[in-house]
């Protein structure tokens, strides 16, 4: 699965995307955020706090207890900030 | 995509929504002209303009991040509501990406309706939900060098947002 990050979440893991296998038990965009959090020390600084982090699933906005299911690609990023 | 390309327009129950994410500036004045050409049922045009402040004097510019794709799509979701839900003749939302030096344009609504209730309440509207749903980051570039910090979002822009819930 693609997993694409924005602003700060992107700097400190010093990426935009990446191509990731999950583990049979990531089922929903929280899963994937502690998943994450456990890839090393990078990953445990940005996802230490879940609940600053936003999702999308396939550019759709997406809450931390939606299934990831079929997803082509998910996004996490910081609270938005446009206008 | 720039100026006289109009092939990004939906029909929202004649509605004319255009939604665009570009680099480029834009001009207020002839994005009104495209509302309102070959019609005769407008009475109201608001705009609001959002521009990039030097915030004291500490900003050399702003970066603005977004998501490509579903940047245009999350604020074509939120022009189509605004559209519906206030009977607009038509609605414009332009967003700019990139660097953007103090005094420039970011962000561009154009409403226009029968009468000029609709129009103010659709440009506050979608300003109010693409604060907190539109995804776009800035960045604050400091005065003599150095990236700044990442803006954080604001509770007041959630707020925003929830009073149209009441109505």
């Amino acid at each position: 699965m693609r997993v694409v990050y924005f602003a700060w979440v992107r700097e400190r893991l010093g990426k935009g995307s990446e191509e990731l296998e999950l583990p049979e038990n990531v089922k929903t965009v929280g899963d994937l955020i502690a998943h994450l959090a456990t890839l090393g020390e990078e990953y445990e600084a940005v996802f230490a706090v879940p609940q600053v982090i936003r999702a999308a699933i396939d550019e759709e906005h997406a809450d931390h207890d939606e299934a990831i299911g079929a997803a082509r690609e998910i996004a996490l990023f910081p609270p938005m900030t446009g206008g | 995509m720039s100026g006289g390309v109009r092939g990004d327009s939906d029909k929202h129950s004649a509605a004319t929504v255009t939604v665009r994410i570009q680099a480029e500036d834009f001009d207020i004045a002839s994005e009104i002209a495209a509302l309102a050409e070959g019609r005769a049922d407008i009475g109201a045009v608001a705009t609001f303009t959002g521009l990039c402040r030097d915030e004291g004097g500490r900003l050399s510019s702003l970066e603005l991040e977004h998501y490509p794709g579903m940047a245009e799509r999350a604020i074509r979701t939120i022009a189509n509501e605004a559209a519906k839900r206030f009977a607009l003749t038509g609605i414009t939302a332009i967003h700019r990406y990139g660097k953007i030096a103090p005094g420039c344009n970011i962000v561009l609504v154009v409403a226009t309706a029968p009468h000029r209730q609709a129009a103010f309440d659709g440009a506050s509207f979608l300003m109010d939900y693409l604060k907190t749903e539109a995804p776009f980051w800035k960045k604050e570039h400091r005065k003599g060098g150095g990236a700044g910090e990442w803006v954080s979002a604001k509770d007041s822009d959630d707020r925003a947002k929830a009073r149209w819930d009441k109505r």
